[in-house]
């Protein structure tokens, strides 16, 4: 579904990605896992079009993505969460979800699909006209992903959800993401909390300053002592 | 002072005021969006003013059609300044691109100048003379057409600005530009949009101008560009509500300083009354201290 070949990014003249290849399948939960600067980030904006790559190769459904820009990206069904949420603070919670439905014309489609965003996070349902600004971590995270979901993505980046929330919303956010790829939804997952984005991907790829330095099933990975040691904790 | 003269000065600074508030939106807008005081806005105001004269004086147009076509013609103007001089500049310093701005400003000025001739030209009374008189009061046409155009004018920016896309992705690119690109909004395109609105509403406010003191030259978009930017700082720049309340707030001023016989201080006094404003309130009347972005 998504594919990069050899993929390298600069930020003047920092080489942030030297090199990266990786694929993600279609109906596939795949993580990215890496320390602080390893570049996990600009990968995903590099896919979502935000970053262009330098070199390499980057193609999503058959298409080459390497030189379409982020406002045409998201009307190939492919949308990013950004780190951090991003959420428009100055806005409701309703505009919010309005502006991840900006390139769609079926208002019907839409209202369907905001119903749908409101079965999932009930609790954004209760908070629609509150600023979002006003809205807790956990809302807030839960606001960037029904955001996206409006775009009706096929293939969804998430930039570490679980940033800065309590173990118990961490969970449920997990759950989200585990109902949304049921629902059909392709996920490319990037994550701090190594442990928990494994327990819920099919296949992970390690990053260590810009490169690939592991990749595999995500459950081998779980039990290698190299991953172990470096990013679950060590045992 | 009687009650009567109070209400005779309130009127003629809400009259003031709106032509103030009209340009300032453009100020305030613009600044929402890149950060960048543009200091030619108040010279697109001058282009509005003489479009508006060369439509009733040459084409013999009325009133409304005049102002019509100089705020189509001032926004395909806004959207041009904006993407030959503003846009290159978009990464650099901002006083790269406040010096460019400058820069432009004097470009249009003297850019008229040799079009035109410096030369002060006659608007037409495209407004019947009427004077009214409503009770105790004074009520010339011409600041019956002004607040009524201004009113319109606003409510009409504020309901887009509130319910429309555009006015959706407007907000949103002056959040956070990149979440926007994010939402498949088309930054570049929304920027222009903001040109063009702000440069039209300009062009409103220079064809009041022209018509309510009956003449146009290449300079006169200095002075009120320079009010209207202190009433968008005023107001809290960034902040719409606030451009209009700044520029209704400047407007009673100076017409007040002039009502109580230091007509040779007004303009002191609006700068004062800003000074004052900005250290009691450094963000502005409306501005919030920090905008919260977690
Ligand atoms: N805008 C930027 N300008 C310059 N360098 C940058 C910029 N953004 C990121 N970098 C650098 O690129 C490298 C990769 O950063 P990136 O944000 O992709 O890391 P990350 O893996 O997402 O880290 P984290 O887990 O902390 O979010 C880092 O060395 C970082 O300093
Ligand atoms: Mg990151």
């Amino acid at each position: 579904m998504l594919e990069l070949e050899n993929v390298h990014v600069y930020y003047g003249a920092i080489h942030a990605l030297q090199g990266i290849s990786f694929r993600v399948d279609e109906g596939e939960i795949v993580t990215l896992i890496g320390s602080n600067g390893a570049g996990k980030s600009t990968t995903l904006k590099t896919i979502s079009g935000l970053l262009r790559p330098k070199e390499g190769r980057m193609t999503y459904l058959g298409k080459d993505l390497t030189a379409v820009g982020a406002p045409d990206i998201v009307k190939l069904k492919l949308s990013h969460v950004p780190e951090g949420r991003r959420v428009f603070a100055n806005m409701t919670v309703r505009e919010n979800l309005d502006l991840g439905a900006y390139q769609r014309r079926d208002a019907k489609g839409i209202k369907k699909d905001m119903a749908h965003v409101f079965e999932l996070f009930p609790r954004l349902e209760e908070r629609q006209a509150q600023v979002a600004g006003t809205l807790s971590g956990g809302e807030q995270q839960m606001l960037a992903i029904g955001r996206a979901i409006m775009s009706q993505p096929k293939l969804l980046l998430l930039d570490e959800p679980s940033m800065g929330l309590a173990p118990i919303l961490t969970r449920q956010i997990f759950d989200i993401i585990r109902a949304i790829s049921q629902e059909g939804t392709t996920i490319l997952l990037v994550e701090q909390n190594a442990r928990m984005a494994l327990s819920v991907a099919d296949r992970a790829y390690v990053l260590e300053t810009g490169r690939i330095a592991l990749s595999g099933d995500a459950g081998e990975l779980m039990n290698s002592p190299e991953v172990s040691k470096a990013y679950l904790g060590g045992r | 002072m009687s009650a009567e003269f109070i209400l005779q000065q309130l009127l003629n600074g809400v009259s003031l005021g709106s032509i103030y508030a009209l340009i300032a939106l453009g100020y305030t807008m613009v600044y929402g969006i890149i950060q960048l005081i543009n200091f030619a806005h108040g010279d697109v105001m001058m282009v509005g003013a003489y479009t508006g004269w060369y439509c009733t004086t040459v084409l013999h147009m009325s009133f409304l059609p005049a102002m019509l076509v100089a705020m189509l013609a001032c926004s395909v103007l806004g959207v041009v300044i904006e993407r030959v001089a503003y846009k290159p500049l978009r990464k650099s310093t901002r006083l790269a691109a406040l010096i460019t701005a400058i820069g432009m400003s004097f470009f249009l000025e003297y850019g008229m100048m040799f079009l035109v001739s410096p030369q002060t030209r006659t608007f037409p009374p495209v407004f019947p003379q009427t004077i009214y008189h409503i009770g105790p009061l004074t009520v010339k046409y011409g600041d019956i057409v002004i607040i009524t155009v201004t009113v319109c004018l606003m409510t009409l920016l504020t309901v887009v600005v509130k319910y429309t896309r555009i006015g959706k992705a407007m907000r949103a690119v002056s959040f956070d530009k990149e979440a926007a690109a994010l939402m498949g909004i088309n930054v570049n395109n929304v920027i222009s949009a903001t040109f063009a609105i702000g440069s039209a509403l300009a062009a409103a406010a220079g064809v009041l101008i022209g018509v309510y003191y009956n003449t146009v030259q290449p300079l006169m978009g200095i002075m009120p560009g320079l009010k209207a930017f202190v009433a968008a700082v005023l107001g809290g720049i960034g902040i719409i509500p606030g451009a209009m309340l700044g520029g209704l707030a400047l407007g009673l001023t100076e017409v007040f300083v002039s009502a109580i016989g230091f007509s040779t201080w007004r303009d002191a006094g609006a700068f004062l009354i800003l000074i004052i404003v900005l250290i009691v309130k450094p963000t502005g009347l409306l501005g919030q201290n920090t905008r919260e972005k977690v």
